[in-house]
């Protein structure tokens, strides 16, 4: 929707599509997709890139810059967050997670911006779920040994078999649907309100409820649900893994 | 037999938005669920209030688990909005 749409009562009824094609091109016989996600996901990473290296540039131990303490906080909420849920010995992981939050918020909250949210589109979130059922699979194999691996299948009782491979096959499956769910869920609505709020502006003529009440829903819509859900995301991942090594400490 | 093609199409997407609707019935479950884990969280906080950032955020992880059927439904209710499975099979 054009802003001078929303200004103006939109012409058309509202439109829910996924992200568009940019463009594509073929290579080595395999068609490659450039679609918003990825671009969106290039200038996050760009982005990110360029105010790490801000924040990061000419750090001192002695009389350190404004800058160097928000960096340094923010690094230190990474591990503490990590060393709290995961246990000491878990440290080296706060790397992973660290990333893992930033790119998840910022993707939700690239639509404050106008643009569709990365994480609107179920490839992106679906990929996250995908290395994190790996990364529990991988610490349960490396802690328990192969045989102790499988045999936690067969735990309580050889009978629940089924029901354990179906419960570590739905992780990945609700841990994406529901990060998804909720940022497609919000757009969806906003879009609807958008909608409605320039109908009622082009019934009466001026711009009176299209001022204001969409910053004060987008709060709830595309702020606080796009921070709960990298946080819940990045939490689930942290308990997930932690649950299945071996020797945790807590 | 246009004028069947357009009945069966009416009938589908009549049904579609009856299942739609249909659904989001299941938004009630979490609804209770998450009340009632607030709720709780609210006492032990009431109770305890030096351990209110480690109920917060347990609270939190156990509403995100508990909403996970209503996001479910939410997802159905969707598909058949906006991206109609069985409007492709009347072919």
């Amino acid at each position: 929707m054009q802003i001078s749409d929303f200004l103006r009562g939109s012409p058309d009824g509202v439109d829910v599509s996924g992200p568009k094609l940019i463009a594509s091109f073929e290579l080595f016989g395999i068609t490659i997709n450039l679609t918003e996600t990825v671009v969106l996901s290039w200038a996050i990473v760009l982005g990110v890139f360029l105010l790490l290296n801000w924040l990061t540039s000419d750090m001192k131990t002695k009389n350190i810059s404004k800058k160097q303490v928000v960096a340094e906080w923010a690094v230190q909420t990474i591990y503490n967050l990590v060393e709290d849920s995961m246990g000491k010995h878990w440290r080296k992981f706060a790397p992973y997670i660290g990333a893992l939050f930033t790119f998840s918020i910022l993707g939700s909250l690239i639509s404050m911006l106008g643009l569709r949210s990365v994480t609107a589109d179920f490839n992106v979130p679906l990929t996250w779920a995908l290395i994190t059922f790996v990364m529990i699979h991988s610490t349960n194999i490396r802690t328990h040994g192969f045989g102790g691996y499988l045999k936690g299948y067969a735990e309580p009782v050889p009978v629940m078999l089924p029901m354990n491979i179906l419960s570590e096959v739905a992780t990945p499956v609700s841990m994406s649907l529901r990060h998804f769910g909720n940022i497609v869920s919000g757009m969806i609505i906003t879009s609807l309100l958008y909608f409605a709020l320039s109908v009622i502006t082009k019934k009466i003529g001026i711009a009176l409820f299209t001022i204001g009440i969409p910053a004060v829903l987008s709060l709830y819509f595309d702020l606080f649900s796009g921070f709960m859900q990298a946080f819940i995301f990045i939490m689930l991942t942290m308990v997930y893994i932690s649950n299945a090594d071996a020797n945790a400490e807590a | 037999m246009e004028n069947n093609e357009l009945i069966a199409k009416a009938i589908v997407l009549g049904a579609s938005a009856l299942g739609a609707g249909t659904a989001m019935i299941a938004g009630v479950g979490p609804g209770i669920g998450e009340g009632y884990a607030v709720g709780k969280a609210c006492e032990a906080i009431g109770r305890q209030p030096e351990g209110s950032g480690a109920v917060t955020r347990t609270m939190f992880i156990g509403c995100a688990v508990a909403e996970s059927t209503g996001i479910y439904s939410l997802l159905i209710a969707l598909l058949l909005m906006f991206a109609n499975p069985f409007l492709n099979k009347l072919g």
